[in-house]
């Protein structure tokens, strides 16, 4: 029945796997990047973010993307002074609708990339504000300006990126 | 109900990982009295423990190579032109010896003019340098890791600074490394003053990641390229360091009367490579105290008053009857520091004894009886309108003690350490009788 709503052909819906080296060190390689190049403008690149929605979209299981998802967040969240979690769970959401949505969408075009890595930036960004706000105590402030500027930003990064992690999918 | 499980597996396991996480989430807020309260919870999280206890490592070696390259070119690079710049340096150091002389005068004169005013201000006695080896590497948190750890003397609340300025401060320290909020962040805060209005506020960190002083009234006059300083009343900064500088100042929107001041911070937040943490801070004014130049206000003035005639112990009491229990110092005694009640004519000076006052009577702690301080009030009475300026004792407080009442035995902390048995503190005489009009 899945194939009456689905907009891909059943090549485009294949799962994709990947080796353990790739499946682990690509996220850490993205945390790492993240925390130690101390340049100003990839504060307003959300690698580790971006390394979720490629695996999530990828491999089209929402168990397994919800995972990779929720551990690249718990580890992002030790960076970061606040508690512990805030970025597991918003990935964690990120990574069960990245998988989902390719189950259903052609999300291997570069624009379908751009529009879906815009869309998950601003998703993300929306739950990490409301768990900060709701749950935290938190007082952060949802600048609209900044919050497209990131998801521009991100969008355009994940048609880059996106194109160099294809190559390590192992095909069938 | 197996059937259920099956078709709902993804979303039933997507609720039950975020419900593990929002558990884990909710153990680690803090309640609003607690967190008042300074109640820090059960520290720092295991996992954040254990990501930067294994990434701090890798990136120690990264950032020391890079270091390496780059100190090995700018090596190079400095050599030349060595010469011309130590001749330069030479005359700066000579001209900075010059002005140092006149610093150290204005310091000491500080100094003085601190210990009269009993002002406490801390200064910085021992700094650990550090390297900035990783940030948070989100907008939501301003935060960088530094290589040095508990390990190095870190701990939790230090003040981190740079030559050009306050940084931020330790938030969780590790074996290896520490992890620093910086100033502008939105959750930090440090207590500022503008350097020339000497306008006191609080500096905050925005969500973009400026620096903003609120809660300044909009009728104060704040002028753009004003420095900022802090004021050290956080407890945390030391006085006097550079915050940043005043680059505007607009009406607050959300408080009407207040305004918004943005800082341009001193030091540069995005390029941090070293910085310098406060690990040891000394107070001032003990070791200004303890110096032997610095002067009590009281000692200056019981120097310039007539001093009380020494007393002798074996002197019969005065008909008046205001003698037994009369400490024989002072009618108005000081207060200082410590809840110690104090005469300015026998203040402990280091060194042990009376210093340069004369001790009234020698005894235990208790009120001496002393006939010569009941001469001396003796004295007083016979010349009520002298006002105490030549007979009375010196420190006598020209308004007479309006009646009769019990005088308290001793100062509480007469037979402190700082107060030698020999040299009893003298007591308030509280029961110095009224003179006759």
């Amino acid at each position: 029945m899945n194939s009456s709503v689905s907009l891909t052909s059943r090549e485009e819906i294949e799962v994709h796997r990947f080796s353990w080296p790739v499946s682990i060190g690509i996220p850490v390689l993205a945390i790492f990047l993240q925390v130690f190049l101390r340049i100003r403008f990839l504060a307003i690149l959300d690698l580790p973010l971006l390394v979720t929605i490629f695996f999530a979209v990828a491999r089209r299981r929402p168990i397994p993307g919800m995972i990779t998802g929720a551990l690249i967040g718990t580890l992002q969240d030790a960076w970061t002074g606040h508690p512990i979690g805030l970025f597991g769970i918003a990935k964690t959401i990120v990574g069960y609708l990245g998988s989902s949505l390719g189950v259903k969408v052609d999300v291997d075009n570069p624009g379908s990339r751009f529009l879906m890595t815009f869309a998950f930036v601003l998703i993300h960004r929306f739950i990490y504000m409301a768990i900060s706000l709701q749950l935290v105590g938190g007082s952060e402030a949802w600048i609209w300006s900044h919050t497209l500027l990131s998801a521009l930003v991100n969008g355009l990064a994940a048609v880059v990126l996106f194109a160099a992690l294809d190559k390590f999918k192992l095909r069938n | 109900m197996e059937n259920f499980f099956s078709r709902y597996k993804n979303p039933l396991a997507l609720m039950a990982v975020l419900f593990i996480q929002v558990v884990a989430l909710a153990t680690q807020v803090k309640r609003p009295e607690s967190a008042r309260a300074g109640n820090t919870g059960s520290g720092t999280r295991l996992i954040r423990v254990w990501t930067v206890t294994a990434f701090t490592p890798v990136e120690k070696v990264f950032v020391s190579t890079g270091r390496f390259f780059r100190e090995g070119w700018h090596n190079y690079a400095d050599l030349r032109g060595i010469r011309q710049q130590n001749r330069a340096l030479q005359d700066e150091v000579a001209r900075l010896q010059m002005e140092q002389v006149r610093l150290k005068q204005d310091a000491d004169q500080a100094r003085r003019l601190q210990v009269l005013l009993d002002f406490k201000e801390n200064f910085i006695t021992k700094t650990v340098p550090a390297q900035v080896i990783a940030t948070s590497g989100t907008e939501q948190s301003r935060l960088i890791t530094i290589d040095k750890g508990s390990h190095d003397g870190i701990k939790p609340d230090m003040a981190v600074i740079t030559p050009d300025g306050i940084v931020g401060k330790v938030k969780d320290v590790f074996r290896l490394s520490s992890q620093v909020l910086l100033i502008n962040d939105h959750d930090s805060g440090a207590g500022v003053i503008l350097e020339h209005s000497r306008l006191q506020g609080i500096v905050k960190g925005t969500p973009l990641g400026e620096l903003q002083i609120d809660g300044i009234m909009s009728d104060e006059k704040v002028e753009a390229g004003e420095r900022v300083i802090t004021s050290g009343g956080d407890r945390i900064y030391p006085k006097g360091y550079a915050v940043g500088t005043v680059i505007g100042a607009t009406p607050d929107r959300d408080n009407d009367p207040f305004l918004v001041i943005k800082i341009k911070p001193a030091a540069d937040l995005n390029r941090l490579e070293e910085v310098l943490v406060i690990t040891e801070m000394a107070d001032n004014s003990r070791s200004a105290a303890s110096g032997p130049a610095p002067m009590r206000a009281a000692d200056i003035l019981s120097q310039r008053l007539p001093s009380v005639p020494k007393v002798d112990p074996n002197a019969p009491k005065t008909p008046g009857g205001a003698t037994a229990n009369v400490p024989a110092a002072t009618a108005s005694p000081t207060p200082t520091k410590g809840n110690k009640l104090v005469s300015p004519g026998t203040e402990q000076k280091p060194g042990g004894g009376a210093g340069s006052a004369k001790p009234l009577a020698a005894g235990t702690g208790t009120a001496p009886t002393s006939s010569s301080a009941s001469k001396a009030i003796t004295e007083v009475k016979k010349q009520p309108g002298s006002g105490g300026a030549t007979a009375a004792p010196a420190s006598a407080s020209p308004k007479p003690t309006p009646k009769k009442t019990k005088a308290p035995t001793v100062a509480p902390d007469a037979t402190t350490p700082e107060q030698p048995a020999t040299a009893p503190t003298a007591t308030p005489a509280a029961n110095q009788e009224k003179p006759p009009q």
